[in-house]
């Protein structure tokens, strides 16, 4: 399959890349691995295509000022294969290693699968979960949109045409925190029938001091699991908080059924689901 | 419709194209270059036949614009040998039965023999995790491990 017709442009700088995208019906090519195969099916024709993958600067994983700052073009095999992320951000590594399959995390990059506005995509949870932030640059300048108001709906995020996500923020982790990403796929490769992202920290009596919870693929975008979150905050971190707050995450869950499950499983799973990777977190907060 | 002039060096040659946007870098391959070695298989970005190293790594060929590859240096089945001696990881499909039909074979080299370049000693789970973008429909993947330590051994011999 071949896609329709387009003009390419591969700037070098973001000014040049922004203004690229200011003509009608541009469109980032990041990593592609969502996109190409949409123009192939002739389900996305932009005009234009605007490649990024020639500017620079883009691509880094650092700590900065209590966050983790990673450039939107860093592929995900980069995150992968970090240690800084391996050891301090085991959410984060967790959702790397899921995500399509080994040889598209050598393309796909970590602003493409939270820009794409997918709640297939693993990265949105994950983000929701930890709090993050993203930066977007835009003819006006630099902006910082929490990751809470960056979803929008179906493929739709809050960017503007012509603005281009260039970080992401994960908040650096307190002492006694911990994360875990939880996917169930038919295959590698495929895009999830559930998966929670989780990530706690914990205060010296072993209560929950914050908790983060998303779940991917089972709405219009990834999901906040706020009543759950609200539920644990100050409670302690027991198996039977846990199972109540898994309850309130599988209510939150706004899944459809399809070749992947019905509504009913897919809650249920969203409910196991929950457990296990709360379970994990608080083990992973507590050092083992 | 935009035309480019790009210039790829491909298994150490150097080749110059004038393609259109929207030519993926497998049909560049294989029509403009007829290197044909590269398959394609699902057209999804799904099977992995179509893999090929660019810059070292492996990638999905069918999901990558050719105009992309401009500058770079691409790695192909037809690359692996050399002055006719096969590449242990071809020695090892052939001695270790690692295929059937053949039609993965290039690209589950191609991923393979990047992974034992990054890690030359790899265990079975290591392998199978490596080439887990990569789809077989006849083997059931046990000869392919088998192949894939056999190119390891083969290369840590100095062969």
């Amino acid at each position: 399959m071949i896609p329709p017709s387009f003009d390419y442009l591969a700037p070098k700088t973001l000014p040049e890349a922004i203004a690229a995208l200011g003509q009608e019906n541009a469109k980032i090519l990041a990593g592609g691995q969502s996109l190409i195969p949409l123009m192939r099916f002739r389900l996305a024709s932009p005009a234009i295509l605007v490649d990024i993958n020639r500017v620079e600067g883009l691509s880094y994983i650092k700590e900065e000022g209590g966050w983790l700052k990673i450039g939107s073009m860093t592929r995900e095999s980069a995150l992968e294969n970090s240690s800084l992320v391996s050891q301090k951000y085991s959410l984060l590594a967790d959702t790397a290693k899921v995500i399509s399959d080994p040889v598209v995390r050598n393309m796909g990059t970590v602003g493409g699968n939270l820009a794409n506005g997918d709640p297939g995509n693993d990265h949105p949870a994950t983000m929701l979960a930890y709090g993050a932030e993203v930066v977007a640059m835009g003819p006006k300048g630099q902006r910082v949109i929490p990751i809470t108001s960056f979803f929008k709906g179906l493929y739709e995020s809050d960017l503007a045409p012509n603005e281009i996500l260039t970080e992401v923020r994960v908040p650096a982790p307190k002492p006694r925190s911990g994360g875990a990403y939880l996917k169930l796929e038919r295959k590698v490769g495929d895009f999830a029938t559930a998966a929670v992202a989780a990530q706690v920290e914990l205060d010296a009596k072993g209560n929950f001091a914050s908790v983060g919870i998303g779940l991917t693929n089972v709405g219009l975008t990834a999901i906040k699991a706020t009543a759950a979150e609200e539920f644990l905050k100050g409670r302690a971190s027991t198996d039977e908080n846990i199972k109540e707050a898994a309850k309130l995450a599988a209510d939150a869950a706004q899944p459809i059924a399809d070749v992947r499950g019905s509504e009913e499983y897919k809650r249920a799973l969203v409910k196991t689901y929950t457990v296990r990777a709360l379970r994990m977190a608080v083990q992973r907060a507590k050092g083992g | 419709m935009s035309r480019h002039h790009i210039t790829v060096t491909i298994n150490g040659k150097t080749h110059e194209a004038d393609v259109e946007s929207r030519l993926l870098l497998v049909h560049l391959l294989r029509e403009n270059l007829n290197m044909t070695g590269t398959h394609i298989g699902c057209d999804t970005t799904s099977c992995g036949a179509c893999t090929v190293q660019l810059n070292g790594k492996p990638v999905k060929s069918c999901t990558i614009l050719a105009v992309q590859a401009d500058g770079m240096e691409l790695r192909t089945v037809e690359g692996l040998a050399t002055n006719g001696k096969l590449h242990p990881i071809q020695e090892g499909f052939h001695e270790k039965h690692g295929l059937q039909c053949g039609f993965c074979t290039p690209g589950m080299m191609m991923t393979s023999s990047a992974l034992l370049a990054q890690n030359p000693h790899p265990t079975d789970d290591e392998i199978r995790q490596a080439i887990s973008g990569n789809l077989c429909r006849c083997t059931g993947y046990m000869n392919i491990v088998k192949a894939v330590q056999y190119a390891a051994d083969k290369m840590a011999e100095g062969g």
